[in-house]
């Protein structure tokens, strides 16, 4: 629970920050609650993808991004309510959702009947891998990891090219010159 | 090169740690928590580290650019081959439990070449981000 409002107190002063380069410590600072959220939720494979990517990569991107462009961000113009509103109705929807769940951490829910019991079970004898997320991951649901592996690599590729290709064009223009 | 010597020397005291503990999140992975994404992200977060502290030559001289680009689709490569390997020798895509005699021995091969896939896919794509990111500010 006080994890909790620590991250909605740094969502706060995300929202009300105007320099950039303190918006992205802030989502550092978010990013680590998260990760010890994560643990308290005993997902330690999750923790330790949030506390690397969200805190630690994704700060060093979002400064070099910041060394690229401006590091305040311009006050709104006009304020706008309909953003708001959607928001609010989406956000309601969430929670309204939420509501028909099991409660958080019961064994006999849906969710833990399909196949679960038997990855827990077979997991040792079937692939000889005793942590069980790492055989589901890599074994059972190895399309998935396939599928994400090539998210990375197309969502790598298509940043790189749009960086470089920008890249190339800039340096014949400046070649022309001299 | 004017930052202090602190940060160097704190840097070069570390930096073996990191890739150890890199390799041993994702040999471990068996075993205890992690697995080739979190090795790859801290295996490319050392090399970004080298490039913040020592400059961008010195992480390139480390980890060549040509190399860090050519592991993103590499690592996609190891992994769709791992799959057809598979399905060449007689079983679906992604059926590792062909690949040895016994097929618990198999599967468990087949896992250790499918996290090295992901970990040369994503730890080259973190890398490869970066330097296109810093060579853009330059």
């Amino acid at each position: 629970m006080a994890l909790l409002t620590l991250l909605a107190a740094v969502t706060v002063a995300i929202v009300r920050q105007r320099s950039l380069f303190g918006v992205v410590v802030l989502a550092g600072i978010y990013s680590f609650l998260m990760a010890t959220l994560l643990i308290a939720l005993d997902a330690v494979d999750v923790a330790m993808t949030e506390a690397s990517v969200g805190a630690g990569i994704s700060t060093v991107l979002l400064l070099a991004t910041l060394h690229l462009t401006k590091t305040t961000e311009m006050s709104p113009i006009n304020r706008n309510w309909l953003p708001l509103l959607v928001v609010l109705i989406v956000g309601a929807a969430v929670v309204w959702g939420t509501l028909s769940l099991p409660p958080f951490g019961v064994a006999d829910s849906v969710v833990h009947q399909h196949v679960a019991p038997r990855y827990l079970a077979q997991s040792i004898v079937e692939t000889g891998v005793p942590n069980v997320v790492t055989s589901v991951l890599a074994d059972y649901r190895s399309y998935d990891t396939l599928g994400e592996t090539t998210v990375i690599f197309t969502a790598g590729i298509g940043v790189l090219l749009l960086l470089r290709g920008l890249r190339r064009r800039d340096d014949i223009g400046g070649g022309g010159e001299s | 090169m004017s930052l202090d010597l602190i940060l160097r020397i704190g840097t070069k005291l570390i930096l073996p740690f990191i890739l150890l503990f890199a390799l041993y999140v994702q040999f471990h992975g068996d075993y205890g928590p992690g697995g080739g994404f979190q090795a790859g992200v801290i295996a490319g977060g050392m090399v970004i580290l080298i490039g913040i502290t020592f400059g961008l030559g010195t992480a390139k001289r480390i980890a060549p650019q040509v190399m860090v680009e050519r592991m993103v689709p590499l690592g996609v490569l190891i992994y769709a081959g791992t799959g057809v390997a598979g399905l060449l020798l007689g079983k679906n895509f992604l059926d590792y439990g062909v690949l040895g005699h016994d097929p618990v021995h198999a599967r468990e091969l087949g896992i250790l070449l499918v996290e090295l896939g992901v970990l040369i896919t994503v730890s080259g794509t973190m890398t490869a981000l970066f330097y296109a990111f810093v060579e853009r500010g330059r």
